[in-house]
């Protein structure tokens, strides 16, 4: 494996998102002018907003969403850029995470010195079965013709980890139960509840309606009833699934020499992995993202770091197998020990190796486009101590990382984050 | 020895006219389905079709409650989930098809490894008419 590096320190100085959420009133631009309010605001020593060079905006699918294409130029309108350059970059759910990529790349290479990059995606103005098609053109194409949905790829990958290590519904239900746990403490999540605080809403609900309430024991017998948690793709049902979300988010990105003129606390990129996948029909391990273990290994190899380093990260959990698939990918537990640890805690707010400590795709909402740069948007929060009541209570964190995944399993990336 | 070109539309064409095909390699000898305009270990274009025998085994798979619109107008959703996979071909390849045979109802019972055999299912009543891969237990 090269080791890679940058031409020169490439930073984030600013930072801001929307809530993610349903926004039936609002569309990508108004969505991405609340992300780059909250991302000037977040700048210590503040900007200038016309220093700003350049825009890489990452954006899925407004073409079928949104019926509009060509949104890099209305985008930079919208944030006063024009007519500086502003680019749109695609990789399904990962595409503002090569937007990342491209501004880092640019500032490297000594072309830009401040960019901003970020994404948007806009899926509320479709119906749930249009959003679902849109969705499956980032499938393979051999798997959508065969009848698979999203849901379902994923479904059929935990049918393949539960066959190869042993692990079961359940499993899945503890990523679920943890993920719904830090997702209050979060302001920007679309569904900022427990568990146990759906189990009480739903049985307020059906008490006002006069229907009895079923009598579940704990979190996870609530998980099972079918009234409440529906099969979607077996073994996956709707708790195991992200919702359908809009919302923006981007990061202020300065090279290193510069940093300090906005912040004396920027936050250095210093290891990026790139990877791409075949399809199920390519792929000898349905257990496994060759993608995300190609970027792991560049991202590593560039920071010098290995996974034990690594003190907490977001993962893409699009679906909660992923989110087993992935801790396991990225070599923070051996395959096949993941869901063990997962249900041990380890992977909890307070555990030994936090994961998606902003709730992650399936509480804080996963707007396809604007997914990278918002888990960026929580490394570089949690990194700086400014994550409020979800702040990980490990002392001196140093390292934080995101990964983000594109389609099922075609684009991976892997971001390394460092507080000097 | 057919010419047609090694191409996703041919692919379709054989599964209407209930032929599993795909690309073998001339100068590896190694096989894919579907086939591939350019052999991935070679990068070669120097290829043949072959026809897979029909046989397999059962590496993944899913029953689908939610379905999409071309599943939907069958009829196919929550009341009629159905059962799609990934099969692992004798001879090498693997494939995404339907499951057919096997209980959508009771996923539970599903095995995986279990050993499959081709069908082919056809759709006369869309525009235009559609083949599609299924596998059945053998
Ligand atoms: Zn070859």
């Amino acid at each position: 494996m090269n080791k890679r590096k940058l031409g020169r320190g490439v930073t984030i100085v600013g930072a801001g998102m929307t809530r993610f959420g349903l926004f039936k009133d609002r569309d990508s631009k108004d969505l991405f002018a609340e992300a780059f309010t909250e991302m000037l605001g977040s700048v210590d020593r503040g900007v200038d907003p016309a220093e700003v060079e350049a825009l890489y905006i990452g954006n899925f699918s407004n073409d079928y969403f949104a019926r509009q294409s060509h949104w890099a130029p209305l985008i930079a309108d919208v944030i006063g850029l024009c007519p500086k350059a502003a680019t749109r970059t695609e990789g399904a759910c990962a595409s503002s995470a090569l937007a990342f990529r491209e501004g880092v790349f640019a500032i490297a290479s000594g072309f830009y010195d401040l960019v901003i990059v970020g994404g948007v995606e806009d899926m509320s103005k479709r119906t749930t079965e249009e959003v679902a098609e849109g969705l499956a053109l980032a499938a393979a194409p051999y798997e959508s013709r065969a009848g698979f949905t999203f849901p379902g790829v994923f479904g059929a990958v935990a049918t393949a980890y539960f066959d190869r290590y042993g692990a079961r519904r359940e499993h899945l239900m503890d990523i679920t139960i943890k993920s719904h746990r830090n997702a209050p403490l979060n302001p920007k999540a679309q569904f900022p509840f427990t568990i146990r605080d759906a189990m009480q809403a739903k049985a307020e609900s059906l008490r006002k309606r006069g229907q009895p309430v079923p009598d579940w024991k704990d979190e996870k017998d609530f998980l099972r009833d079918p009234g409440v948690n529906p099969m979607v793709a077996w073994p996956l049902y709707l708790y195991d699934c992200c919702p359908i979300s809009d919302g923006a988010s981007c990061l202020l990105l300065a090279a290193e020499p510069i940093a300090r003129r906005f912040t004396d606390d920027p936050i250095h990129v210093i290891g990026i992995g790139q990877g791409s996948g075949r399809g199920f029909h390519g792929s000898s391990d349905l257990t496994t993202f060759e993608a995300t273990r190609h970027a792991a290994q560049e991202a590593y190899a560039m920071a010098g770091l290995a996974p034990r380093d690594i003190q907490f990260a977001e993962v893409h959990d699009c679906f909660s197998i992923a989110e087993l698939i992935h801790i396991e990918d990225l070599g923070f537990f051996k395959p096949g020990e993941g869901y063990k640890a997962v249900s041990d805690g380890q992977t909890r707010l307070d555990g030994p190796k936090p994961i998606n400590t902003s709730g992650g795709l399936k509480c804080k909402g996963h707007p396809v486009g604007a997914t990278g740069t918002s888990q960026l948007y929580e490394v570089w929060t949690q990194l700086r101590g400014q994550a409020g009541a979800r702040q990980i209570p490990q002392a001196d964190l140093r390292f934080g990382a995101a990964h983000n995944l594109g389609g099922t399993g075609g684009t991976s990336t892997f971001t390394i984050l460092e507080r000097r | 020895m057919t010419t047609r070109p090694f191409s996703d539309v041919v692919y379709h064409q054989f599964l209407a006219e209930e032929k599993l095909m795909g690309s073998r390699c001339n100068h590896c000898h190694a096989r894919y389905v579907p086939p591939r305009p350019l052999c991935p270990r070679c990068l070669r274009g120097d290829l043949e079709w072959e026809e897979a025998n029909g046989r397999g085994r059962l590496v993944a798979f899913t029953c689908i409650a939610v379905a999409p619109p071309f599943m939907a107008a069958q009829g196919y959703g929550r009341k009629k989930p159905y059962v799609v996979g990934v099969v692992e071909l004798e001879g090498g390849g693997r494939v995404d098809a339907r499951i057919e045979g096997v209980d959508p109802q009771r996923p539970e019972d599903i095995r995986i490894g279990m050993p499959l055999k081709v069908k082919f299912l056809h759709l006369r009543d869309v525009e235009p008419p559609a083949s599609y891969l299924a596998f059945e237990p053998l």
